[in-house]
């Protein structure tokens, strides 16, 4: 099967514009006879219903959290790009498109990136005008800050909080819409299977997670905004219930996963204690505007952070890239700060971190300055680790963050399998191999408010109505199938918990598809994920029963799906002979360390397609073409 | 390493009787966050056949607002400020007893153990917690210049989590600090000035269908509110309601 991108022909500047007039339009009386379902409702989920409520479909949208509110989105702290100039600091669409595909290392589509460069700005216009509380300055207008990978100052923000007030914009959009009754809410529900009829979407079969009801839904199309993957690596900074069970039962049924070895790891996130720790915590990389990284020039220094004198100390990330110092994109922080404790600089008792210093943005703002812009950061650190970062340095290290790897989508955000579009984190579409800090919250309401209303119309347009119900027969299928799995996991009863083999599973990820990745190590990871996977079905102890409020079991349904995804990933990453933004391959550097893309063999977008459990998945490659970016060498010295 | 003794309240589903149950745990490391306790807790009752305690909880950095537990009579514990997820063991000392028991409102009702359902909420939201704006081509978002001051306050509204703790620590189960937060945050703005008066009749009239008490002036929300919402916005909602009714 031949990937068809689907990118508009014509300059890049025009692409969208032209495609929208071009796009095929559904009157608005015949809007009403269209049902769209979207499983997943945080920014990118929430913002499509209530867009595409406010167009006239009926939307029936699937969460499993309790409401769209406590999706992870609300988590995203430091703010939202947008190439809105404010700042007269030479910003531009174009410098926002650059910056995206450059930050990304060139594995991203420039139709796209442009696209979501093109439509940040009014994102920021309709946020504000829903009531965001955006940070401003005295004279009433709105504020920025800077971000990694940039060099202008193009980030909104509101506090340490940016996710959570968009993600309450959205949700309240969202609101409206239920309370005119276009949008029906259907909380903690689980999507356990996607019904394909003739080659098409065309509804899910859920999981009631409070009655154990499972069932089916029909629509003209599905939506996925389910987020991304993280969690196949056990401890990231994702929140506990976030998981790829929905993408990953979509890719079962036809659905394309691309790039799955193209993860991020954020470099600012607080260490980890010890093997009891349940999850990560990021502090926002916001920080590294005014903190300053450094490790003892000394290996093996004992000494306490303030008995360092400032001449043996080594602010590695100022040394090595003197133009962008401490806001480097997230993959080289990272690595640097990797090699940093490999070479045993690190600090603290666990030797696995690095400090993230303060003290001279303190003398230069005064504490209050500094409190103002992250006191809710501040709080937090000193929350978790009993220290107090207003007076000793922070201590950071890198953790697992967001997946830009994800079901691959068209142009118009349509996977594989016709009427599944797939938005957000979800989809692999904008952010290359590694994506910029801000731009996360950026894509996802860019899918949900400004794409997807106008590439909806046109397939739903194209495809007219009919009276599809789920008394079809696939439904009666994917049923059967949904219960069949949740009676095997039950009926296992062995002796190891879901949560142990999901902590056996994240510590090969970490060691061998983590942060560096080589041959040997993928090779010897694959060995170790089958493994894992055969004795998940033959020894995990999963309590109570299908038809009750059973969390153990919601978790048995994802880790087999992680464990499945995870053998995927290092597969990927094994294919995968170059390094690349967050991927790192070890046989594939510069002298200086950096990452070594191979542009003439490796410049294109894997696409897996699932053969079945156990077989090797089938490679389509959407070859990536660069018209207006030539993709170099990505320098931030 | 601390050995401590839980009493946590059990409950098979909201048709069900509850009752406490005493569970030791040992070894229990003062880095370990509260919920990570519980995890452990969890793995060694599977491991006996005896089924997890049940509890709601997701992002375990504090801003979700899915945490929902009481511990020793406190919603989110003893720490002022901070979510029961956030609440780490160095907050308790070896040889304590500690009670966990599940928010306790006629609108929140019980799902499982510690689990509530909290979808009341959700339709006081529905009710007018919105600004009503199509998506499409809002004006450019500086044309409405607002004073640092009144962004400040909106965003400190704003920043309510909807965890529920300010109504399972009144006398009254009031969600006049939950529902004054979202009022207060759109009263404050332009944005949200065209439709205030609907706003706070229909939200306080659905705050009142689902079963939530009035404010009698304890400040027990305050005092418990994890991100710090105060009584000012419980005194707007008043305000905005009273000109609401007679204008």
């Amino acid at each position: 099967m031949a990937l068809d991108s689907k990118i508009p022909a014509g300059p890049i500047e025009t692409k969208w514009t032209n495609h929208k007039f071009k796009m095929k339009l559904v009157n608005p009386a015949n809007k009403r006879k269209y049902t769209v379902i979207i499983v997943g409702t945080g920014l990118a989920g929430g913002s499509a219903a209530a867009s595409l409520a406010e167009l006239g479909y009926n939307v029936l949208a699937f969460s499993f959290h309790e409401s769209p509110r406590r999706a992870h989105s609300i988590a995203a702290q430091g703010g939202i790009n947008a190439a809105k100039n404010y700042q007269n600091d030479g910003d531009s669409v174009h410098r926002l498109f650059y910056d995206t595909l450059k930050g990304g290392d060139y594995r991203a589509r420039e139709a796209n990136v442009h696209r979501l460069a093109e439509v940040s700005g009014n994102i920021i216009d309709q946020c504000v005008a829903q009531g965001v509380p955006f940070a401003r300055e005295y004279g009433g207008l709105l504020d920025n800050r800077s971000f990694g990978g940039a060099q202008v100052s193009r980030t909104f923000y509101a506090k340490g909080q940016t996710g959570q007030q968009l993600l309450l914009g959205a949700y309240s959009a969202m609101n409206k819409q239920i309370s005119e009754g276009r949008v029906q809410f259907f909380p903690r529900h689980e999507m356990l299977d996607l019904v394909v009829v003739d080659g098409k979407a065309r509804g899910i079969v859920t999981r009631d997670l409070n009655t154990g009801e499972v069932k089916s839904w029909a629509a003209d199309a599905v939506l996925l905004a389910t987020g991304g993957y993280g969690n196949v690596f056990f401890l990231s900074t994702n929140a506990m219930y976030s998981n790829a069970t929905a993408a990953w039962r979509a890719h079962k049924k036809g659905a394309f996963f691309a790039n799955p070895c193209f993860t991020q790891i954020h470099p600012t996130c607080i260490p980890v204690s010890s093997g009891h720790q349940s999850k990560l915590t990021l502090m926002s990389e916001s920080l590294r505007n005014d903190g300053r990284v450094w490790v003892p020039k000394k290996a093996g220094d004992n000494r306490p952070a303030n008995q360092i004198p400032e001449d043996e100390r080594d602010y590695y990330l100022e040394r090595l890239y003197p133009s962008f110092g401490n806001l480097v994109p997230r993959d080289v922080a990272s690595r640097r700060a990797k090699e940093m404790c490999d070479k045993e600089h690190g600090v603290g008792a666990t030797k696995l971190a690095v400090y993230l210093d303060f003290s001279d943005a303190i003398k230069r703002l005064g504490k209050a300055g500094v409190e103002e812009r992250y006191g809710n950061l501040f709080d937090m650190y000193q929350q978790i680790t009993g220290e107090n970062p207003y007076e000793v340095p922070m201590r950071i290290y890198p953790a697992v963050h967001y997946t830009m790897g994800g079901l691959w989508v068209d142009y118009n955000l349509q996977s594989t399998v016709p009427g599944l579009f797939v938005l957000g984190e979800a989809n692999f579409s904008d952010h290359g191999a590694n994506r910029l800090g801000a731009s996360a919250l950026m894509q996802g309401l860019a899918d949900g408010y400004f794409v997807i209303p106008y590439t909806l119309g046109d397939y739903l347009a194209t495809k007219g109505t009919d009276k599809l119900t789920t008394s079809h027969e696939a439904f009666k299928k994917s049923e059967e199938d949904v219960k069949a799995v949740t009676k095997k996991l039950l009926a296992v009863k062995g002796k190891t918990t879901v949560d142990e083999f999901h902590k056996k599973l994240g510590l090969i990820m970490w060691d061998y598809v983590g942060m560096a990745r080589n041959e040997a190590g993928l090779k010897h990871a694959l060995e170790e994920i089958r493994k894992i996977r055969d004795e998940f079905w033959k020894d995990v102890l999963v309590p109570g029963s299908e038809t009750e409020f059973n969390q153990e079991l919601e978790k048995a349904h994802r880790v087999a799906d992680f464990i499945e995804l995870g053998e995927l990933m290092a597969l990927d990453a094994l294919e995968r002979n170059e390094s690349c933004g967050g991927h790192f391959r070890e046989e594939y550097q510069t002298e200086d360390g950096e990452a070594q893309r191979d542009d003439e063999k490796y410049a294109y977008v894997a696409a897996w397609e699932f053969k079945g459990v156990g077989e090797k998945p089938e490679l389509h490659k959407e070859n990536l073409t660069f018209e207006y970016v030539k993709p170099s060498q990505r320098s931030y010295k | 390493m601390m050995n401590i003794t839980l009493k946590v309240w059990r409950q098979k589903n909201c048709n069900s009787k509850g009752a406490f149950e005493s569970y030791p745990v040992e070894g229990v490391s003062p880095d370990m966050s509260f919920l990570e306790m519980l995890d452990m807790l969890n793995e060694r009752l599977i491991k006996k056949g005896i089924e997890p305690i049940a509890f709601d909880h997701d992002c375990r950095e504090g801003i979700c607002g899915t945490c929902s537990m009481v511990i020793n009579g406190r919603p989110h514990g003893p720490i002022k400020g901070v979510t029961t997820c956030q609440l780490h063991m160095r907050s308790f000392k070896d040889g304590d007893n500690i009670v966990i028991e599940p928010y306790r409102a006629k609108a929140f009702p019980i799902i499982k153990d510690l689990v509530v359902d909290r979808s009341s909420f959700e339709r006081i939201m529905v009710a007018g917690g919105y600004v009503s704006v199509r998506t499409g081509n809002a004006q450019d978002a500086n044309a409405i210049p607002i004073g640092k001051h009144e962004a400040d306050e909106a965003f400190n509204a704003a920043a309510c989590i909807g965890c529920g703790a300010c109504v399972a620590s009144c006398k009254n189960s009031s969600a006049m600090l939950f529902v004054g937060a979202k009022v207060s945050q759109y009263a404050l703005l332009p944005q949200g000035k065209p439709e205030r008066k609907d706003r706070v009749l229909n939200m306080v009239a659905a705050m009142d269908a689902e079963g939530f008490g009035n404010c009698s002036n304890t400040g027990a929300c305050e005092a418990t509110c994890p991100k710090g919402l105060n009584l000012t916005h419980i005194a707007r909602l008043n305000r905005e309601y009273i000109s609401a009714v007679l204008s």
